[in-house]
């Protein structure tokens, strides 16, 4: 193998070597905890708050607003979590949320389930959209909270936040939204989108994995979520990963200076690959080609299944990701590609491309290339297509 | 990747016996594609003797490897050898596979056995239909807890 294609920045990226660099002191040199009165762990603390700063900054958002997380399911958890523990207070124990979430949330959902909530899940139509008039639709006055992620993390569609944030104000329901595909790669400001609470994770914009930032806005009630000492404002204990939410401002700061660019590298990056690769007979994009994160390809291929189309992608050097069964390590397909009317045989046959800025226009036309020679390779070994090609099966796509 | 031992990968990357017999003494395919994994496996067969063995998968590393090495370990065999073929001596001859992947070798033992039922059916050949079952599909997959 020569050279790696990374194509799957939507699993994880890379650290940048700015946040790398900013995060090195803290593994020896300024090692303090912050919650130290010395001058060692003040030093830590003041960093920490710089930080801090720095992400409301990058977000539009005070910093009082901003408590750091391990992460971006830890965020989504302790969101949902706190705002139906607020509902149900006040006896509402309704929840509206959408079919295809990541299952930070579905999971934390299904578990208010069983405790007594019930949860509403649009539906995303063939293209991935919720509209605001369906929350609209199904807000009632039990609701006690909407959670609609910001853009789907396998394909990619954006969400109108800005108007569904508007509808849940004017019925006065709490609004979540599990932001981790789209902080960094397209433009987030909390205040301007109106939502209440936020999630997002550094390691999807360059920043280091295990650190992650819940945005609850002022006069948002949120709930303690791991008990212990007073960090994070007393709503989640546990010693500062300093040198992590450092690095995690820095990554955050540069992703959002080059999002213009960057952005507009990667739609044409993105609508070369998807032309190129829709020309592959029985293919399709899914999701829609409007609202599409920029980094972000998702195909079907008819015939084929998508753990051996990653496994020969990886012998080529390419580096993606499917939602086929096989991938996902359950017996079902993706959820988001069924929540897409997708059915089970064409689902398996799926292929995330994610892209970063740092993919190039050759790794573009090594993809070009190794996807169709292997799409036709497995379908030669295939009996489905054999029999799609003979006739003995109708083409679903 | 690390997911699959060598062997595994080895004959994912070059399966052996792959192809159509187009006037195959015995056809059997099993699976669904709605679970995503389909294998056929075809039979030439002289004098109660396996002389040629091919076979096409719709599946992940795992369904394609177990293929290959099921057909690998019958070419050239009595039927009543082919017949005794496991799914765990798929399995261990591909130096062992993933928990959740041994029903690809399942599969393969499977596929092999509805083939040569297949070729006693077609031939008008007696045997005891207790001996075949009918292989698991989508039904035997416990449901999802989702």
């Amino acid at each position: 193998m020569d050279k790696m294609i990374y194509a799957d920045n939507a699993a994880t990226t890379a650290m940048s070597e700015r946040a790398a660099k900013a995060m090195l002191p803290y593994l020896t040199q300024i090692f303090g905890n912050p919650s130290s009165l010395h001058t060692v762990g003040q030093i830590a603390k003041e960093e920490l708050e710089k930080a801090r700063a720095s992400v409301a900054r990058s977000l539009g958002c005070e910093p009082r607003e901003i408590y750091f997380t391990s992460g971006g399911s830890e965020a989504d958890n302790q969101a949902i979590r706190s705002a139906a523990e607020t509902g149900a207070g006040k006896g509402k124990k309704h929840i509206i949320t959408t079919a295809f979430e990541h299952h930070a949330v579905l999971h934390t959902l299904k578990k208010l389930e069983k405790e007594g909530f019930e949860v509403t899940y649009l539906p995303v139509g063939s293209y991935g959209y919720v509209t605001a008039e369906q929350v609209k639709q199904a807000i009632r006055p039990s609701t006690a909270l909407v959670t609609v992620m910001y853009a789907n993390n396998e394909v990619g569609t954006i969400q109108p936040i800005a108007e569904i944030a508007e509808v849940c104000r004017a019925a006065g329901v709490t609004f979540h939204t599990d932001a981790v595909q789209a902080v960094g790669h397209i433009p987030v400001d909390v205040k301007a989108a109106g939502v209440d609470m936020l999630s997002l994770s550094a390691h999807k914009f360059h920043g280091p994995k295990g650190i992650g930032a819940l945005y609850c806005r002022r006069g948002v009630p949120l709930r303690t979520f791991i008990e212990g000492g007073a960090q994070e404002r007393g709503k989640r204990a546990g010693t500062e990963n300093v040198g992590a939410a450092v690095a995690m401002a820095v990554a955050l700061e540069d992703a959002v200076s080059g999002l213009t660019e960057n952005a507009a590298k990667l739609v044409k990056m993105r609508d070369r690959i998807i032309d190129g690769l829709l020309k592959i007979p029985h293919s399709r994009l899914n999701g829609g080609r409007e609202n599409r994160l920029p980094g972000n390809v998702n195909m079907c291929f008819e015939g084929i299944e998508g753990e051996s189309l990653l496994l020969l992608l990886n012998e080529k050097g390419i580096c993606a990701s499917s939602g086929s069964a096989c991938t996902s390590g359950s017996l079902d397909p993706s959820h988001v590609l069924l929540a897409l009317g997708l059915p089970h045989e064409v689902a398996h046959g799926s292929l995330r491309l994610s892209f970063s800025e740092s993919n190039t226009e050759e790794d573009a036309d090594a993809i070009l290339k190794a996807v169709p020679e292997v799409v036709e390779y497995l379908r030669s070994i295939s009996p489905v297509w054999d029999d799609l090609v003979k006739g003995r099966r109708k083409h679903l796509i | 990747m690390a997911l699959y031992s060598e062997k595994v990968m080895d004959h994912f990357r070059n399966p052996r016996n792959v192809g159509v017999i187009e006037d195959a003494d015995g056809v059997g395919e099993v699976g669904n594609a709605k679970c995503g994994d389909i294998m056929k496996i075809y039979l030439k067969i002289e004098n109660d003797v396996i002389t040629d063995v091919k076979f096409s998968t719709f599946g992940c590393g795992s369904a394609i490897a177990s293929s290959s090495m099921a057909t690998e370990l019958i070419k050239g065999k009595p039927l009543s050898q082919a017949l005794e073929l496991t799914n765990k001596a798929v399995a261990e001859a591909l130096d062992g596979l993933p928990a959740h992947k041994m029903h690809c070798s399942v599969l393969a033992e499977e596929a092999i056995r509805a083939a040569i039922k297949n070729y006693y059916d077609t031939h008008g050949i007696p045997y005891d239909k207790s001996e075949f079952p009918d292989p698991s599909d989508a039904d035997e997959h416990p449901a999802d807890e989702d």
